[in-house]
């Protein structure tokens, strides 16, 4: 997949081509042919997450979720639309910056030491349904781990060769803001493909363009037709209204000011409140698609000969996460809590050029108590009134 | 030959003072010289001095029965020592024990406080600059009860 | 990033729980750093902890480290004996800015282990390379005791202004006794021509910069090296976040003008 540029697809004109629902399987099946293991939403323990996809029946088709702080629940549609839901638990970012990985493994004998670092073979993947600001999640974490002086290897190696089909979304959750964050619904940043589900009387369909040399090769090799500009113009409605009904919905906001806002507030009494509420249970961090903290497990075997180091998921509300000699630095919920919001939200800005939040609500809904971000912000701002 | 009031403008703590001041305070004052081990001050003794610390070191210490002189701090050239004349029942609280040949001027307690009383105006240059060290030192004091180096921080609760 | 494997080839007890390793790589070229910088040293099996360079990278490739054993792995560092091995990553982060030093007066502020990041400076002061117009370090301490690089500290006065001070000691203890502060404030500073590094406890560096702000030395001039949390060493795992700076590769050493802002938020 190409560096993923700004584009403008809010735009339906581009969107020549015409694929039959009934066809999507064809697409699947070439984007496999090339080698790709393809990954999609798949229906699994009553939740819309991100699994393995060999066929089209793996999809997720005519389910859609219901979502609000602290809530989700999966429901049938009345229609047969494959990509009728938004965001479920899951991101991209577990096949990116895997949850759970080894680095090197060791072996001491007498007074030597080895150090052998684990590569790992990396495969050829291929996302499946990646919405707009999922695409802007996975540029935001190119930024933090490929942009640097050392830059994660095994996440560079598994995004370099990575394979997107985007679907800009028709429909859009309660706990969706990515309209305040500029990163939706149309898909604004490059993709190997992009599509838009239509379903309009009987008639089922995919407007799909390519935005690589690569996507333009799959395209070839599937059963499309032109779209008319009365299917285009359908297309461009269904965006349309998710857009609305964000921008009419209670988690809008204008974002543009949030940096200087949460710098002229560290010591809101807005953070005490959210502490007596937030668990510190890091559900947040797990969900949200750019959270890339991590930390590593050194690790011996029995007869202490053999060690080995694994890297796994951190998050900034663990006490262990800021300790330093004598305890943490960050030792209670208030800190916490202010720390992973304005680092989302303000600091991101001064270290990677853009916000770390792309709008995407996962943690509104994977928040056992309802925390939502949008309503902090607000918050904060309401306080600050004098 | 250098006159107290010569030795006393040289203090950092009369420093600004007008020249008229220190001739004021002058009578009050002394040159003394005190050896290794001298003390300068005893705990629970009458307190009749306040002494400007010219050169050498000065230990402030008090004695533990199983430890021996336990030093506070130590004080050196530009230091002054000792504020129980200031107060009844003038008092001595700590030791006070050259560490090596110390050069210093003494003022009489009694006689500063007459010249205090006498100008108020004097006395209380005076006291904004005894007040300015008192909370330096009790600044100090409290940095060294942090015992900041230690591989473990105080326990919360237990700072001063 | 996997670290290079290393050998001790002489261990000295500075004072008990505090140790310096000196560490040779038998194949990789001798490392070039930067006095400030820090490596990840890997106790076998037990994990990493980040450790300044306390050495002159011109002594013959040589890593020089000094480690206080206070957690699980400088305590398995502390059972490092000659001739065992380590793995070691680096070097990491920005150091102690040299230049611009020259003509100026140079303020070494060090406390407790705060000495060993500082002590390549101390050596390239005493050196006379930095061309600063005087040197001058400032150290306190628990304890004479409990003093770093006691056996070397003789040397350093015969080009270098070293005034100590300890918060006990008894009467055999020739320098201060108090807080490092007391003798900093009764120094005489031009502050306008003075550039100070600062290392050692947080509290202790905050309460010296008052000192060095009332003498009149800007907050440009002032630079201090920084502790949090490391696991990476290389801004990607984001533990020792700090405001908008990775301590480890924004740092560990900052210029005070640069991060004040974040130094009085507590909690931060």
């Amino acid at each position: 997949m190409a560096n993923l540029g700004q584009i403008d697809s809010a735009n339906m004109d581009s969107y020549e081509h015409l694929l039959q629902a009934a066809d999507l399987d064809d697409l699947i099946q070439a984007i496999l042919e090339h080698g790709y293991e393809v990954y999609g939403p798949t229906l699994v323990d009553k939740a819309i997450t991100y699994g393995k996809i060999l066929s089209s029946a793996d999809l997720p088709q005519g389910w859609t979720d219901e979502q609000e702080g602290g809530h989700y629940r999966v429901k049938r549609r009345t229609d047969n639309a494959y990509f009728g839901y938004v965001v479920g638990p899951h991101s991209w970012k577990k096949y990116l910056q895997l949850p759970h990985r080894p680095i090197w493994k060791s072996s001491r004998q007498e007074q030597e030491v080895q150090i052998i670092e684990i590569k790992e073979d990396v495969p050829k993947l291929a996302f499946l349904g990646v919405r707009s600001c999922e695409l802007h999640a996975i540029a935001i974490q190119d930024r933090v781990l490929i942009e640097s002086d050392y830059p994660n290897s095994n996440y560079r190696d598994r995004r370099s060769g990575l394979f997107t089909v985007a679907v800009n979304c028709t429909t859009a959750a309660p706990t969706c803001f990515c309209t305040a964050m500029q990163t939706g619904p149309a898909v604004t940043l490059t993709s190997d493909l992009t599509m838009t589900e239509v379903l309009e009387g009987k008639r089922h369909f995919f407007l799909i363009e390519s935005g690589t040399e690569l996507g333009a090769q799959i395209l070839a090799q599937l059963p499309l037709k032109p779209s008319t500009v009365e299917e285009k113009q359908q297309a461009q409605k269904g965006i349309e209204s998710a857009e609305t009904q964000m921008r009419q919905g209670p988690r809008h906001f204008d974002s543009s000011d949030l940096k200087e806002l949460l710098y002229r507030n560290f010591e809101s009494p807005s953070w005490d409140k959210v502490a007596e509420r937030c668990l510190s249970c890091a559900n947040c961090t797990m969900a949200c698609p750019t959270c890339f903290c991590s930390t590593v497990e050194d690790t011996t075997d029995l007869s202490g000969e053999n060690a080995e180091r694994w890297e796994r998921w951190d998050s900034c509300f663990t006490s262990d996460f800021s300790h330093i000699t004598g305890g943490s630095v960050r030792a209670d919920t208030r800190s916490r809590y202010r720390q992973w919001m304005t680092h989302k939200l303000a600091t991101w800005h001064d270290q990677f050029d853009s916000s770390g939040c792309v709008g995407c609500g996962r943690c509104i809904t994977w928040c056992p108590v309802g925390i939502d971000l949008t309503e902090e912000v607000r918050t904060i701002r309401n306080l600050e009134q004098p | 030959m250098k006159t107290i009031a010569n030795l006393l403008h040289e203090h950092p703590f009369f420093h600004g003072l007008p020249e008229s001041d220190l001739q004021f305070l002058a009578s009050c004052a002394e040159n003394c010289v005190y050896h290794e081990g001298e003390h300068l001050a005893k705990e629970d003794t009458p307190a009749n001095h306040f002494f400007l610390i010219r050169s050498g070191r000065v230990a402030v210490e008090t004695f533990v029965p199983n430890r021996g002189a336990l030093c506070l701090l130590t004080l050196h050239g530009g230091d002054i020592f000792g504020w129980s004349w200031l107060f009844p029942p003038y008092i001595s609280a700590f030791d006070a024990r050259a560490l090596e040949e110390v050069r210093s001027i003494r003022l009489g307690g009694a006689c500063l406080r007459e010249k205090c009383e006498t100008e108020p105006r004097l006395g209380f240059e005076l006291m904004k600059r005894f007040a300015r060290i008192a909370t330096e030192r009790l600044q100090s004091a409290r940095i060294q009860l942090l015992d900041i180096y230690g591989s473990t921080p105080p326990e919360p609760g237990t700072t001063p | 990033m996997i670290p290079e494997v290393y050998k001790v080839i002489h261990r000295q007890e500075e004072y008990p729980g505090t140790f310096t390793l000196h560490l040779e790589s038998p194949a990789s070229p001798p490392m070039v750093y930067g006095p400030g910088q820090f490596n990840m040293l890997y106790a076998f099996g037990t994990g990493e902890s980040a450790i300044s360079f306390s050495g002159l990278e011109v002594e013959e490739g040589l890593l020089v480290h000094t480690i206080r054993a206070q957690g699980t792995v400088t305590r398995a560092l502390e059972r490092l004996k000659k001739g065992d091995s380590l793995g070691v990553r680096g070097p990491f982060g920005r150091g102690w800015p040299l230049q611009g030093i020259e003509g100026k007066e140079l303020l070494l502020i060090a406390g407790g282990l705060g000495l060993a990041p500082l002590r390549p400076v101390v050596y390239r002061a005493w050196q006379g390379k930095l061309k600063a117009s005087r040197a001058r370090l400032f150290y306190g301490a628990r304890r004479p005791t409990e003093l770093l690089y006691g056996d070397e500290i003789p040397h350093w006065i015969t080009k270098l202004d070293v005034v100590m001070s300890v918060d006990h000691g008894d009467n055999a203890w020739p320098g201060h006794i108090g807080v490092i502060t007391d003798p900093l404030q009764a120094s005489d500073i031009d502050g306008a021509n003075t550039v100070a590094f600062l290392c050692g406890p947080e509290i202790m560096m905050r309460f010296c910069i008052q000192v060095l702000l009332r003498k009149g030395v800007p907050e440009s001039a002032i630079y201090l090296s920084m502790e949090r949390n490391m696991k990476c060493a290389i801004g990607l795992c984001g533990h020792c976040q700090w405001g908008p700076n990775f301590i480890c590769k924004d740092g560990p050493v900052f210029c005070y003008q640069d991060i004040r802002a974040w130094f009085q938020i507590h909690g931060l």
